[in-house]
């Protein structure tokens, strides 16, 4: 009789489906995995003491390459916190701005999510689909702050700028005709809510397509539904959030719940789940997508109707503009200090969360009265998800693994920070 | 959000009484110091009683402490002296791993904290628990009160190397295999104490002492000016409104 033994397997950090650096560490009883250790790290760039050595608005940055696919989510608590440490509060123009913006990332990421995990599942098509919607999107990143990812885009005490009157055109060029580029342009001859406006118009039919793809084929329900199943109970003692807690059946959101920027003014419906599987997961993500298309639009009306403000008039906190500095000595003060002392802020702390796409994102702040910030500690949903892998995975197939990897929507910048 | 604050503090006092020590509220939150015996029971309390519901724990991390509140730019007095007032400072930015200053001693240098979010109340509540040695911090873990904090314990062992005695799994997670110190305590040098590289003599990934000089782009400065009175005047003024 030969002898059978649990054996180890290393899954990445080189594996494609392991969605960036994870080295999973898999004991396996055959097919069956008995544990499962994830080893994390590998991306862990300090962010926190980074940003400790820094004024304020120069770790704006940093934000944005945590989660690197839904950038601006991050920006938004960073400078909320420091805003509630300062004790100031952006236009409504910019909060309105921000709500919009929050929602055009939460489509990025979801499509992101949408097209990788339909990937590592098997389904191809549905990558090239999200990602074709996914650059129309990255395009409004770019027209209103010159970066497609990155932005920097918030501020504490507002935006950087108003939204820009143009978008940015495709050209012709030796591969591209004249007649392609016409097509591509014809959203874009108008002003960057013009072009939203078009987009919104158009995107649910966009994810209808997904949806023809995925939710009724047999080969996705067979890979997702009663897999991965999360109860309550243990959602709720795992620190999840985000669509992991909603698709247990648990009702949370903050957008709601605690509202924030102009989430408040906006008319939006929350999916619940109820088997907590991979498939209600995903169900409620593309629902997640409508219903943040429907708040674009709301916010495109909005902005349309009440131009203002986009940034304090505070130059303690937010700098004037540049025409002001070119004829005003005090202005090119104010100018002059921000930029190289930067701003000190009262000393006391604050725990500022919003409702990032994965979950709740959070930035405890504490300040000692300084430029820079004296503690600052950042939570990551994925963390939070990825730590239960072991208690969701025991009893799963190996392929389910890769299943469960993409339903946490595992993004290592932020895991590692 | 400012009343159930101050409902909550009530129920906390009238509950715990002596078992907490200083309440503080800033930004409409509510931060509890918990003494370090009653750790696990009052969370466990606050987990499961009707009145407060905390399910979750958001957030656990440490502050260190040491060095609060210093500057390193002497803002008392103006001099003509300009850039020379730049005051030797002992940020984390300014030192190697050579050259990194003995351990200070002061006391309650590092906390533990923990968010905790109720979905019942919908109410959010801050702990905090001083670790009385700082040479050998430990602290109880609260694994067995929300087993999500595991990860967490883990992390603020790794970077603040602070014990969480009962933790079930308590090894590095972030730093690298084999990491030696503690990089988020404040005298741990901003620039690291190792760099990694593939030698092509050698054939293999070799570790060397770091060799960026450290350097810091902006000094450190306190200011408590008009600045930011002008900042809570606006702040009131949008309130009355």
């Amino acid at each position: 009789m030969q002898e059978i033994r649990n054996y180890t397997i290393n899954f990445g950090p080189q594996h494609p489906a392991a969605h960036g650096v994870l080295r999973l560490v898999l004991e396996m009883d055959g097919e069956v995995v008995q544990r499962a250790d994830p080893h994390v790290g590998l991306l862990h760039r300090g962010t926190e003491k980074l940003v400790e050595s820094k004024p304020y608005n120069q770790s704006i940055g940093y934000m944005d390459r945590l989660d690197y696919v839904s950038m601006m989510c991050n920006e938004h608590a960073y400078v909320r916190a420091v805003e509630r440490l300062l004790g100031v509060e952006a236009p409504e123009r910019a909060q309105v701005i921000r709500t919009m913006f929050d929602e055009i990332t939460r489509i990025l990421n979801h499509l992101m999510w949408i097209g990788s995990n339909g990937i590592d599942l098997g389904a191809m098509t549905v990558f090239l689909y999200a990602f074709r919607e996914r650059e129309e999107l990255m395009d409004c990143y770019e027209a209103v702050s010159g970066a497609r990812m990155h932005a920097t885009y918030y501020r504490p005490g507002g935006v950087y700028r108003d939204l820009p009157d143009r978008m940015p055109q495709y050209r012709e060029s030796p591969w591209r005709k004249a007649a392609d580029a016409r097509r591509m342009n014809q959203w874009r001859e108008g002003s960057m809510l013009d072009f939203l406006d078009a987009f919104t118009e158009d995107f649910p039919r966009r994810v209808d397509e997904y949806e023809t793809l995925l939710t009724d084929n047999r080969i996705w329900k067979q890979r997702t539904v009663g897999i991965g199943v999360v109860s309550p109970e243990q959602a709720l003692a795992w620190g999840m959030s985000g669509p992991m807690l909603r698709g247990s059946g648990i009702e949370w959101d903050l957008r709601r719940k605690q509202p924030y920027a102009a989430y408040d003014k906006f008319d939006f419906k929350i999916p619940v789940g109820v088997q907590g599987d991979c498939y209600d997961r995903y169900l409620i993500r593309v629902e997640e997508m409508r219903q943040s298309n429907h708040i674009i639009r709301q916010c495109v009306a909005w902005l349309r109707q009440n131009p203002g403000e986009v940034m304090l008039k505070n130059f303690k906190v937010a700098p004037p503009s540049r025409t002001e500095m070119k004829d005003d000595m005090e202005a090119l003060i104010h100018h002059f200090k921000l930029f190289t002392e930067g701003y000190s802020v009262p000393a006391g702390e604050v725990y500022s969360a919003v409702e990032a796409p994965k979950g709740e994102f959070g930035v405890y702040m504490i300040s000692d009265g300084a430029n820079k910030p004296f503690r600052v500690k950042l939570r990551a949903p994925g963390f939070a998800h990825l730590s239960a892998m072991d208690e969701i995975a025991r009893g799963h197939m190996l392929p389910d693994v890769v299943a469960l990897i993409g339903t946490f929507d595992i993004v290592f910048g932020e895991v590692d920070r | 959000m400012s009343e159930s604050v101050a409902t909550l503090r009530e129920l906390l006092q009238q509950r715990f009484g002596a078992r907490l020590g200083d309440f503080s509220e800033h930004a409409g939150a509510l931060r509890v110091d918990v003494s370090l015996a009653a750790w696990v029971e009052v969370a466990r309390a606050l987990r499961d009683e009707a009145a407060f519901r905390f399910e979750q724990a958001i957030d656990l991390c440490v502050v260190d402490y040491l060095s609060y509140g210093e500057a390193e730019w002497d803002t008392g007095n103006v001099s003509n002296e300009g850039f020379s007032r730049g005051v030797e400072g002992e940020g984390a930015g300014r030192f190697n791993w050579a050259d990194r200053p003995a351990a200070a001693h002061i006391s309650n240098r590092f906390a533990v904290v923990v968010q905790l979010l109720s979905i019942s109340n919908n109410q959010r509540l801050r702990l905090r628990c001083f670790a009385p040695d700082d040479g050998l911090p430990v602290v109880p873990t609260l694994v067995d009160v929300w087993r999500g904090l595991n990860w967490f314990e883990r992390e603020a062992f790794d970077l603040f190397g602070v014990l969480f005695e009962g933790h079930p799994d308590l090894r590095r997670i972030l730093t690298d295999y084999g990491f030696v110190g503690h990089p988020f305590r404040k005298d741990f040098p901003l620039v690291g104490n190792v760099e990694v590289r593939y030698d092509e003599a050698r054939r293999r990934v070799v570790y060397e002492p770091v060799s960026i000089e450290p350097r810091v782009g902006v000094p450190r400065t306190v200011r408590d000016d008009a600045r930011l009175e002008q900042a809570a005047a606006e702040s009131a003024a949008r309130a009355a409104r």
